[in-house]
């Protein structure tokens, strides 16, 4: 019992737009262990989303997966027909978005749209649907669930929207909760309170959940686990601790150091300079090097390989082949 | 939403008090009904007497208050022309009207809403063509030989419908497709349009990501939202289907109030332009609020606000 939920294994993922191949993911491996909350980070555009789509199989025209293969509880997602992927994406992998204000139906009340997508998959009489609706909305921590059972989108603040989002999501019981940068539209009290949530929910449900996000201090508060993405590749990853404490890609030092430090008062926040580039034409070797402040020669002509640095612990970058970590 | 249906109702009064101010107006500058009514011989006796008769003599507030009291309880005068009682006349024509208002509007809503979605749905694809070919025709054609074309193909070459007139049961089609032209062609624009945008949106994003089949998403999910725009433009268009009638009806001879609006038109029959014009007003302003009504009760954002 030893296999993870998840493991993705070499994705690539590649839009084709008129100006040329865009390779947004490039061969990108990790996995996920049951009733495990695993971070992935990295700067805006770097894939993370793409990530989380190609979960599902639902990556946006004009992109499609190329290559790798995705083992979800222990049979790989991209053979199946699309019917059977309606199955996995009703069921077994639920997903919530950023803005919770978009991802809910204006027109339908909070209650029906929940109770619309169990009606997909289950076969449930409308009043125990009903009540199991209301007891979702209950469980996420939404004060009056009947009353709110007929509220519209737009009559709930931000915060109790994404808790409604969260209710819709757990309402078909799904083992894996992929949640694509979920408090980045709420302000700071509310997005610990969501954050609480997941957490919440991780532990009293066993449920497992892929916070995507560009903020490393919601990955130390939640994670127990990172992947650290830059510009379509892992450039590191490993548990919060290794992250944290020994990181070695200078790229999540970058993260690190760019993160609101309250110790050092009054610092500026520390920026990479320049920034991710795009996928359409990528510099032959590390695609960090332009950026890196530890950059050596042969890092513009060669891709680093991910090295592992301990047991649970990789990272992708020559420095630390230089200072003796072995192959891979 | 008690509250919107009353402040629309108020709106609703103050434009049709509005548009009896301006059809007030308009016939006493238009010219002096009297010369009109009167011919070469009459004395001044004839024309005094004809003053009095109008209330002319009277102040002008008078004389709108006079007409207004008319006005509520339908009374317009008697036409110029043949000398009857102008609602009558109008009321007796208003069934072939309505009943092409209604073939037109239900021909575009038909053809229109059906075609916008599947162009949306099916993009680049034959009904995307169609649809785009339909929306193109219906905004550049002009109405009156669009009637001419349909009549001479359908009606004279092939010799499916009557030509003119409104005596067989088919005898509709025409005049109908030709009065819901435009409609259907903008209805398929603003469908397609709105279809599109809905579909793109975060919230089809998340139904497909909890599994939502394909046509729940288009029919449900989606139509709900992107009804919602065509919805408002229909309220006019089914005012425009009123109003435009003028141009169906006389091309195709179709005895309603279109016909009736041209001859009284043509006759300088003012009394019957009158009414006519309060009549359509009273239908534009009434779809359109049974229009809004609908548009409240679908949308939550105004059922509530
Ligand atoms: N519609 C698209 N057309 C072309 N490239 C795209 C499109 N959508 C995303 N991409 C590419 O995918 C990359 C990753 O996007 P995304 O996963 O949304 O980034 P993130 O979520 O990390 O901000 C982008 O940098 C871009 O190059
Ligand atoms: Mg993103």
């Amino acid at each position: 019992m030893n296999q993870p939920l998840l493991s993705v294994e070499d994705l690539h993922v590649r839009f084709r737009t008129p100006l040329g191949d865009v390779h947004a993911i490039r061969g990108i491996s990790f996995s996920i262990e049951r009733g495990q909350i695993m971070g992935l980070v990295g700067e805006t555009g770097c894939g993370k989303s793409m990530t989380g789509r190609s979960i599902l199989r639902l990556v946006p025209q004009p992109g499609e997966i190329t290559r790798g293969r995705i083992l979800f509880e222990g049979r790989d997602l991209m053979p199946l027909s699309e019917d059977e992927m309606h199955k996995i994406r009703g069921e077994r992998i639920a997903m919530i978005y950023q803005d919770p204000a978009a991802a809910l139906n204006p027109v339908f009340s909070i209650g029906q749209q929940i109770f619309m997508v169990m009606e997909q998959h289950q076969a449930n009489s409308d009043v125990d649907t009903r009540q199991r609706v209301i007891q979702l909305l209950e469980d996420v921590g939404l004060p009056e669930p009947m009353t709110l059972y007929n509220a519209y989108p737009h009559e709930l603040s931000g915060g109790m929207q994404q808790r409604a989002m969260i209710a819709m999501a757990l309402s078909s019981d799904p083992s894996l909760l992929i949640a694509d940068e979920p408090t980045t539209a709420l302000d700071v009290t509310i997005q610990a309170q969501i954050l609480d949530l997941l957490i919440t929910l991780q532990r009293s449900r066993g449920i497992s959940i892929l916070l995507i996000t560009h903020n490393l201090g919601i990955v130390a508060e939640t994670c127990q686990r990172v992947v650290v993405l830059y510009a379509g590749r892992i450039a590191e990853q490993g548990d919060v601790g290794d992250i944290f404490h020994r990181p070695h890609h200078p790229y999540t030092k970058g993260l690190l150091a760019a993160l609101p430090n309250p110790g050092s008062r009054g610092n500026a926040l520390n920026v990479i300079p320049g920034r991710v580039p795009s996928g359409l034409d990528l510099p032959p070797g590390c695609t960090f090097a332009p950026r890196c402040e530890y950059v050596m020669d042969h890092c513009s002509q060669h891709q680093p390989g991910l090295f592992t640095v301990s047991p649970s612990h990789e990272a992708a970058c020559f420095l630390h082949e230089e200072v003796g970590g072995k192959k891979p | 939403m008690q509250k919107f249906i009353a402040r629309r109702m108020v709106v609703t009064v103050f434009t049709i008090l509005l548009v009896s101010l301006i059809v007030f107006v308009m016939v006493r500058v238009s010219g002096d009904p009297r010369t009109l009514l009167l011919d070469d011989y009459a004395s001044i006796e004839d024309y005094d007497e004809l003053t009095a008769n109008l209330g002319l003599d009277k102040p002008l507030f008078t004389q709108y208050a006079i007409f207004l009291r008319h006005a509520l309880v339908l009374d317009f005068g008697d036409s110029v022309v043949d000398e009857q009682p102008v609602t009558a006349t109008i009321l007796q024509r208003l069934p072939a009207t309505l009943q092409l208002g209604l073939a037109a509007f239900i021909f575009s809503l038909v053809i229109g809403i059906p075609l916008g979605i599947l162009s949306s749905v099916k993009r680049d694809s034959v009904w995307d063509h169609v649809g785009k070919v339909v929306a193109l025709l219906g905004q550049s054609l002009p109405p009156f030989w669009l009637g001419i074309m349909l009549m001479f193909f359908f009606a004279v070459t092939l010799d499916w419908v009557p030509p003119s007139g409104r005596f067989e049961w088919n005898s509709f089609i025409l005049p109908a497709i030709t009065l819901g032209w435009f409609t259907t062609a903008a209805n398929m624009r603003l469908v397609r349009s709105s279809m599109l945008t809905a579909l793109d949106s975060e919230y089809i994003k998340l139904a497909r990501a909890k599994g939502v089949s394909e046509s729940v998403i288009v029919w449900k999910h989606a139509l709900k939202n992107a009804i919602i725009p065509p919805l408002t433009f229909m309220g006019v268009t089914l005012g425009t289907l009123v109003t435009g009638s003028i141009v169906a009806e006389a091309v195709f001879a179709w005895p309603g109030i279109g016909l009736l609006a041209f001859d009284a038109l043509r006759q300088s029959d003012y009394a019957m332009l009158q009414g006519i014009i309060i009549f359509f007003t009273l239908m534009y302003v009434g779809t359109s609020l049974a229009v809004d009504i609908l548009y409240a009760y679908l949308d939550p954002r105004i059922r509530f606000a």
